[in-house]
């Protein structure tokens, strides 16, 4: 016997809503086999990662206040994706926008705040649509692909921003350390909830996937995008301009990410420092992915991928868990997620006798 | 309201009394609890690994008397600030925040937990409830330079670099002076790699520098790239951090190792005792916390004496490395001569000395 993964004529419903419940169940069970084999009582372990976090208000604003960077940067990728534009390369998208907001706020420290924060995240957003707009450039002018253009710019924003807190902004009283003066309370984002770091940097990031709804949704951009992600040559019969695809895609990615760069910056660290997000660009591609690029399911997925961050510290203080293991377990829940999205549109056969075993092409695949 | 009977006063004074009593005999039984929070994981060499042996010291020291905690693979920015008030909020009362980047976190926590202690490995900033500590460092590399000057043949001794902070930056400056001590022909070539621990650039900044003609290397970087190279190209390395002679059996000449154990311990057992107090620690080797692995045996005897020689005489004061006269790579005079460099002078080293070669990154 042997079992064969088969299309399904159509995506399945059913199979659409079972599969994340698909992936929980199974990720409960290798986790329990994982920490039995650690010695840990997995009933402890699965409270502590998953309920211990959010149990007071302060956790609660830190799930939101991490998940606030991820969705702004998985939301603006989302929309290439859909389009088949690959932009990799949010990490640096976001630390060029936290580089133009923050010069903001070290350019001029005295400006009164409701004058100042707008204009940074206006500041942070150009950034970063700069930055995207160069392998967008590259990719319709020299069709270089923007996977690796993308990416690479990444590295070229980060060393900038090394450079600049090493020198020209570095701060005169910090004993040559590299890393800004810290930003008065006028470049700071005010808080929502007291007792928490929870800023209104949150509010943006909902705005953003309430835009991203209706861009993708309800507006003829958004449609031409999607046709051109799920059929590239009918998009082009169609007259949808190939490049107009790669410039959106690009673009809106870029400007996301640097508004979650600003909200780094003008949020929680409070300066710049030569490293101002912990991967946040790179995590959002897996976001953007357990979210099926749906901005609903991003916010989801934002919120889950936190409150993994937050877990995995909360068993290395509650458990004694090595972050090795915390991280096995986070890397195992994403990857049944993602596996388990596979089941809508294919479905398991099991055969007998050795037939054709290839797995067919999709009729019409999952929509990525 | 009741009246207040003689009978109940005496009464409630006995049971506050109890109280107090029965409050100290917890806090004398109870264990305390003492966090660290770790930049990285915490492996079997490098700057965590130093830190963690050196809590596994102090645990064992108070046995019995302490419960520890570690959180490792904590950036630096915005996360770190959560860990820390996790750790203060689930009872830890003293935390060793042991990177430089969680300076300004810790200080925040700190002022939302005044009755918690907290000690900072590497920044300045203090409080009512912060202290920091420190080692010199440069102290080590002063030994390790002399021993790199005895030892290469090309003259050229090679150092990977994270970043030109003014730690780092002491350390290669301490190193260039104590190889030109012994040898004065002998230059030191620096490439920067821009992290603290990245395997892959470590090794390729050591390929360089081989390349350049370094017989000699050591580094300022987390992982043991360096040394494994020196050991496959066969060269000389000096390690950092930690003794890695697992790594390079062959090529270590010796080490300059971090102890913070002792330190540890007299922190820990001061606030066991409530006695503890926010300090400004810079220790070196008269403290204990710079010490040379032992020697390779290539080593002669008399450079081993040497070296020796020169720690006992900076622990006793009698030297210092930085004593003048002083100059530049670019042969102005920092230091006139017999005089010796103030602490505030070293903790804003911005230069190379004479004896380096290249420019420092990113200096105005």
């Amino acid at each position: 016997m042997r079992i064969a993964l088969e299309a399904r004529p159509e995506p399945s419903r059913l199979m659409a809503w079972a599969s994340p419940l698909l992936a929980a169940a199974a990720t409960l069970v290798a986790g329990f086999m994982l920490f039995s084999l650690l010695g840990k009582n997995p009933l402890d372990a699965f409270f502590v990662i998953f309920i211990e976090p959010v149990s007071t208000r302060y956790g609660v604003g830190e799930l939101l206040l991490k998940a606030s960077p991820l969705m702004l940067c998985a939301l603006g990728l989302a929309v290439g994706y859909r389009a088949n534009v690959w932009n990799i390369g949010a990490e640096g998208q976001l630390t060029i926008g936290a580089i133009c907001g923050g010069g903001l706020a070290l350019w001029l420290p005295q400006l009164n705040g409701a004058w100042l924060l707008p204009m940074m995240i206006v500041a942070g957003a150009a950034g970063g649509t700069a930055w995207a707009a160069i392998p967008a450039w590259l990719r319709t002018r020299c069709n270089a692909n923007e996977i690796l253009t993308s990416l690479m710019l990444v590295y070229v924003a980060t060393l900038g921003l090394s450079y600049l807190v090493q020198g020209p902004w570095r701060d005169p009283e910090g004993f040559n350390f590299p890393q800004s003066s810290m930003f008065g309370d006028n470049a700071l984002l005010p808080l929502l909830l007291t007792g928490t770091r929870l800023n209104v940097g949150f509010l943006l990031a909902l705005a953003v996937i309430a835009a991203g709804w209706l861009f993708t949704a309800r507006t003829l951009a958004g449609f031409r995008m999607r046709v051109a992600g799920l059929a590239p040559c009918a998009a082009s019969y169609a007259g949808i301009s190939a490049k107009r695809t790669v410039w959106i895609g690009m673009l809106v990615g870029g400007a996301t990410a640097g508004i979650a760069g600003v909200g780094e910056v003008a949020g929680p660290i409070g300066q710049l420092l030569p490293s101002v997000s912990p991967g946040y660009g790179f995590a959002a591609i897996i976001v953007a992915f357990v979210g099926r690029l749906h901005p609903l399911g991003i916010a989801l997925a934002s919120l889950l991928m936190s409150l993994l961050y937050l877990g995995g510290e909360a068993a290395q203080i509650g458990l004694g868990l090595p972050s090795a293991v915390t991280r096995m377990f986070q890397g195992m829940l994403l990857f049944f997620l993602l596996a388990a999205d596979v089941f809508i549109g294919y479905r398991l056969r099991f055969r007998r006798s050795p037939g054709a075993g290839a797995i067919p092409a999709p009729a019409q695949g999952p929509t990525r | 309201m009741s009246v207040l009977s003689p009978k109940s006063v005496l009464f409630t004074m006995l049971a506050v009394l109890a109280g107090l009593v029965s409050v100290s005999a917890i806090a004398a039984d109870t264990p305390l609890k003492v966090g660290f929070v770790y930049v990285s994981p915490v492996g079997d060499a490098g700057w965590t690994s130093q830190h963690d042996a050196a809590r596994r010291e102090m645990e064992k020291a108070l046995a019995g008397k302490v419960v520890t905690k570690y959180v490792e693979n904590v950036p630096e920015g915005a996360d770190a600030e959560r860990v820390i008030r996790e750790l203060a909020q689930s009872g830890y009362q003293l935390i060793f925040t042991t990177s430089f980047g969680y300076m300004n976190p810790t200080i925040k926590v700190a002022k939302q937990f005044p009755k918690t202690y907290f000690e900072h490995a590497t920044g300045y900033k203090t409080d009512k409830n912060v202290g920091i500590y420190n080692a010199r460092f440069y102290e080590g590399r002063y030994l390790a330079g002399i021993v790199a000057g005895k030892m290469t043949k090309s003259n050229i001794a090679g150092y990977v670099a994270a970043f030109p902070i003014p730690e780092v930056v002491m350390g290669i400056n301490a190193f260039t002076r104590g190889m030109r001590s012994v040898n004065p022909n002998a230059v030191t070539k620096v490439v920067w790699v821009n992290t603290w621990y990245d395997p892959g650039r470590e090794r390729e900044a050591a390929d360089t520098l081989i390349s350049q003609g370094a017989d000699v290397l050591t580094n300022h970087t987390d992982s043991t790239a360096v040394m494994q190279d020196a050991e496959a190209k066969k060269v000389y390395a000096i390690a950092y951090h930690s003794d890695m002679s697992k790594y390079g059996p062959h090529a270590q000449l010796t080490a300059v190792t971090h102890q913070w154990g002792a330190y540890y311990t007299k922190e820990v057992q001061a606030a066991i005792d409530g006695k503890w107090k926010p300090g400004s620690i810079w220790g070196g080797i008269r403290e204990g916390m710079i010490r040379m692995a032992p020697f390779n045996p290539v080593v002669p005897k008399d450079v081993q004496d040497l070296v020796n020689r020169t720690a006992a005489d900076i622990a006793s004061g009698k030297f210092h490395p930085f004593t003048g006269p002083l100059s530049d790579n670019d042969g102005h005079e920092r230091l006139a001569a017999g005089k010796v460099i103030s602490d505030d002078a070293l903790l804003k080293m911005d230069y190379y000395v004479e004896g380096v070669q290249g420019k420092l990154p990113a200096t105005k």
